[in-house]
């Protein structure tokens, strides 16, 4: 069996195809509207302002999430910026430019369609958040400021401090709030949801765990996105939230949804190093920082002088050295690999040798430290409180973390999965990056997807369903599925081992982190494959939870997340495997230039992975859809 | 780095929201001061877990200080003792060797404690059900620069909207008021062009809705003190000055 990977791009020059998709879409007419139901899974920045959207429009809307409010989802640590090409600063920005800086800092491994459709909605973006008094950077004039952030030679990115995510999410919130308020929206908060319910071949609801009492129930819709964000989690350490998980994607994956580039994850080149083996998560340090700071180590890799003592000639700016055009704004992963090699080769800096410098006294000495500061300020003192040290004197430590997921469910042109009626958005799904995702594009696609994109594309489907009911949940599949969930929770409480979730998740972590993070190779991967059944095997014989299924329990939580992490690296793995190429932030180091870059083959491997669950982990089908570019030219991405 | 020895937990246990609570000591023999304070609870429930015993409950999400999930009185402090710090980014470092510690959960009239350290905040979401927003539908709005604000306004929204919504001014109130949570919110708003059109309507509906759960403000000053965002409570003043103004300039009450 294989699945059918319809794109469903629609004709026409590039540039005019979302334009002729809106004009020629099917609609659903304001009275009927009111006659769809709509569940939204996840209050990030996709989630609530799809849910809010929605709500707007007259659909009735179920919105969930696991936190106990909508607005704690991780959209809110984003700190450095979003982008958008509205050319404020005149420096030659246009929607073909962002388009073309994402094709081509995602290695050429994503869908032209979405991306230029992305880059066109971006604009709109920016004027839906400040007319919701998102209050970004300014000039002394009022207009708005903009930086810039890694692969892009423009100043397009806008800015709320260092808190841009939080900004934007409580923008979307308030938004959300508001539908609620008005009972456009049914809330459901700490809920958790376990399971995707397919009747017909369409999706019809969702099953879902009330973390607060254990209590499973059905709930049915005509049509279900997920918003669940990404994975990055699976390496146990990480600079998601602790409560980041796969489960919402996996589940459906398991229901049949494909899912695609499971191996395209991203390693965030500035993030505090580890200071501890107890450590729970790493903090990023956001990459707007590298518009001011320079990065280095010292030459010699037994230096023993402190950062300050070292004179100019005994550092190596390395960016700066290797990549002279971009510098310390080269890509996220060109940043990150370069910064592994000079860890590996013994160069690295601090107590355990395990970062390099991110150093402001040059920007700091010409543009004084009250400009650092007010630039910088909220992300210098974060690092003073982790780390201990002070920034405005001793450069920062950084070392690459694993942080956002290019990965995820396959969605079509509408943001539709394999699974009919069931939609995915933001960084569940795979769509907009490629292998590689550009600084300040993340909350760019998220609310993307959920205030200009899904709006329009989930009437068509919704359309051919018109004066049909809402599925019943006394059907007997919901039953069923209900019941496989209940069963799978107490089967965690009842198997009575020794080991916590957190144990077997800081195994699984250690395992994907060596064999697939930054570097990857077959031999590695291959055993990667055989340790993480093993693994799992033992997982399922001897974890332990404590406490009680009928009120909340965090480790129970954690078990289910645990458990579908670890389908989801075999996965990974296997994904990495398959793909004898390396791109973006997949990078095979048998598959490289001379002077150690990543080396794409085009010829064989233009093409999306899509995975389709079989039942045996271990024994995926691979489906293919091939990439088609009619505006842009394969290029090697080069930085020099 | 270095460590820390022979410290001891006072934990806070209550199994419902009905249930009659305890503290619980725990003794903690070392502990790096590398360690945040969220990993040495991780550290403890791994340990309770070995011993079969049910894990502490406690919110937490982000560890950045950004996602207001977590809570904690520490010591009595909400937060802990290092100002302007959410309770996940607070290391051991600020403790020494041999201290006691005392950790319970957010105590306030209007944030029922869920179980242990966990407590229930929905009450914030329904304020800003009620007014929190700039009623902007998606896709009418113009162009973002048509608008300019002077960045000194700017900025001092951006002061406001850096409230994380953690509950601990709350916490911290003698009064269990949220005057702080509440003005915050309204100084984003009511502060920027764009929040103009709404802005009595706002502050009437909700201060209303937040008497309806909180206690009343009376000018403690504890909630700043306790802020991981370090918010003035300057806002308060304003929010007051506001919500009187809105009972001349609402149509509503005009009407009555």
């Amino acid at each position: 069996m294989s699945i059918d990977l319809d794109s469903k791009i629609p004709d026409g020059p590039l540039a005019d195809k979302w334009q002729n998709y809106i004009a020629n879409q099917k609609l659903v007419n304001p009275a009927n509207k009111r006659k769809f139901k709509i569940i939204v899974v996840g209050t990030g920045l996709a989630g609530a302002s799809a849910a809010a959207t929605f709500g707007e429009l007259g659909y009735q809307v179920e919105a969930f999430t696991f936190h106990d409010s909508p607005r704690r989802a991780h959209s809110i640590a984003a700190q450095g910026g979003i982008n958008a090409a509205k050319n404020y600063q005149g420096d030659g920005d246009s929607v073909h430019r962002l388009f073309y800086d994402t094709v081509k800092g995602g290695d050429f491994r994503a869908r032209e369609a979405n991306v230029h459709r992305l880059a066109e909605v971006s604009v709109d973006i920016i004027d839906q958040m400040v007319a919701q008094g998102v209050p970004f950077a300014r000039e002394y004039g009022g207009l708005l400021d903009n930086r810039s952030f890694g692969g892009a030679q423009v100043s397009r990115t806008f800015y709320a401090r260092g808190q841009t995510g939080q900004q934007l999410l409580i923008g979307a919130y308030q938004q959300l709030a508001r539908q609620i308020g008005l009972g456009n929206v049914k809330l459901w908060n700490r809920m958790e949801m376990v399971d995707v319910v397919n009747i017909e071949g369409r999706c019809a609801g969702i099953v879902t765990r009330d973390l607060m009492t254990g209590e499973f129930s059905s709930h049915s819709a005509h049509a279900v996105v997920l918003a669940t964000g990404g994975y990055g989690n699976v390496f146990y350490l990480s600079t998601n939230a602790m409560a980041c998980n796969v489960t919402g994607a996996w589940r459906a994956h398991r229901r049949g949804a494909a899912f695609a580039n499971p191996c395209y994850t991203q390693i965030h080149p500035t993030c505090i190093p580890q200071a501890d083996d107890f450590q729970s998560k790493l903090t990023l340090m956001s990459e707007s920082l590298r518009n001011d700071g320079r990065i280095w180590v010292p030459k010699n890799p037994d230096e023993t002088r402190s950062a300050d003592q070292i004179p100019e000639e005994d550092r190596d700016y390395y960016l700066e050295r290797i990549y002279p055009s971009f510098g310390n704004l080269a890509p996220r992963d060109v940043s990150s690999r370069a910064a592994k090699r000079l860890v590996d080769a013994g160069q690295g800096v601090g107590p355990l040798k395990n970062g390099v410098y991110l150093d402001f006294a040059d920007a700091i000495g010409r543009l004084g430290k009250d400009v650092i500061e007010e630039r910088y300020g909220n992300l210098f003192e974060m690092y003073e409180r982790i780390a201990g040290e002070n920034p405005y004197v001793m450069p920062m430590r950084i070392y690459p973390a694993s942080h956002y997921t290019m990965g995820g469910l396959w969605v079509d042109y509408e943001l539709q999965t394999t699974i009919p009626g069931l939609f995915c958005a933001g960084e569940a799904n795979f769509s907009d990056h490629g292998a590689n995702r550009l600084g300040a594009s993340a909350l760019m696609q998220g609310l993307s997807d959920g205030y200009f994109v899904l709006p329009y594309t989930i009437a068509p489907y919704l359309s051919d369903l018109l004066n049909k009911p809402v599925p019943d949940t006394s059907h007997p599949e919901f039953a069923k599925i209900q019941q496989e969930a209940t069963d799978r929770f107490k089967q965690y409480m009842s198997i009575g081992g020794t080991k916590t979730p957190d144990h077997f998740h800081r195994e699984l972590g250690q395992i994907i982190w060596d064999y697939c993070g930054m570097d990857r190779n077959a031999n590695g991967l291959e055993k990667a494959l055989s340790e993480i059944p093993a693994l799992h095997e033992e997982f399922k014989k001897d974890l332990r939870v404590t406490g009680s299924d009928t009120s909340i329990n965090q480790t129970l939580e954690k078990a289910g997340r645990v458990d579908d992490f670890f389908e989801l690296g075999i996965l990974m793995c296997k994904d990495a495997l398959n793909r004898e190429e390396s791109c973006g932030g997949h990078f095979r180091s048998e598959h490289q230039t001379d002077d150690g870059e990543a080396l794409r083959n085009d010829d064989d491997f233009a093409y999306v992975s899509a995975w389709e669950w079989t039942g045996d982990p271990s024994n995926p089908i691979e489906n293919k859809e091939q990439l088609e570019y009619e505006v842009v030219k394969f290029a090697t991405r080069s930085y020099k | 780095m270095t460590t820390l020895t022979n410290l001891t937990l006072k934990i806070w246990r209550q199994d419902g929201p009905e249930a009659q609570g305890r503290f619980e000591s725990h003794q903690i023999p070392e502990i790096s001061d590398e360690a945040s304070f969220l990993e040495l609870l991780d550290i403890l429930n791994e340990r309770l877990i070995g011993e079969g015993k049910e894990a502490i409950v406690f919110d937490h999400d982000c560890r950045e200080g950004i996602c207001g999930t977590c809570s904690l009185m520490i010591d009595g402090v909400a937060h802990g003792p290092q100002r302007g710090t959410a309770t996940c980014q607070i290391h051991m470092r600020v403790f020494h060797s041999g201290d006691e510690i005392v950790v319970e959960p957010w105590r306030a009239a209007a944030f029922p404690i869920v179980k242990d350290l966990m407590v229930d905040r929905s009450a914030f979401d329904r304020i800003i059900e009620v007014g929190g927003y700039i009623t902007a539908p998606t896709g009418g709005a113009p162009d973002a620069n048509l608008i300019p604000i002077p960045k000194p306004v700017s900025d001092a929204a951006m002061d406001a909207a850096a409230c994380i919504g953690c509950g601990a001014c709350v916490a911290a109130c003698p009064n269990g008021a949220a005057s702080l949570f509440t003005s915050a919110k309204l100084a984003h708003l009511n502060l920027l062009p764009q929040g103009q059109a709404e802005r009595y309507k706002r502050a009437e509906a909700m201060v209303e809705k937040m008497d309806e759960y909180f206690g009343s403000c009376t000018n403690h000053g504890e909630c700043q003190a306790a802020c991981p965002k370090e918010i003035s409570i300057d806002n308060i003043a304003t929010m007051n000055v506001d919500y009187l103004k809105s009972k001349f300039k609402n149509r509503r009450s005009l009407a009555r």
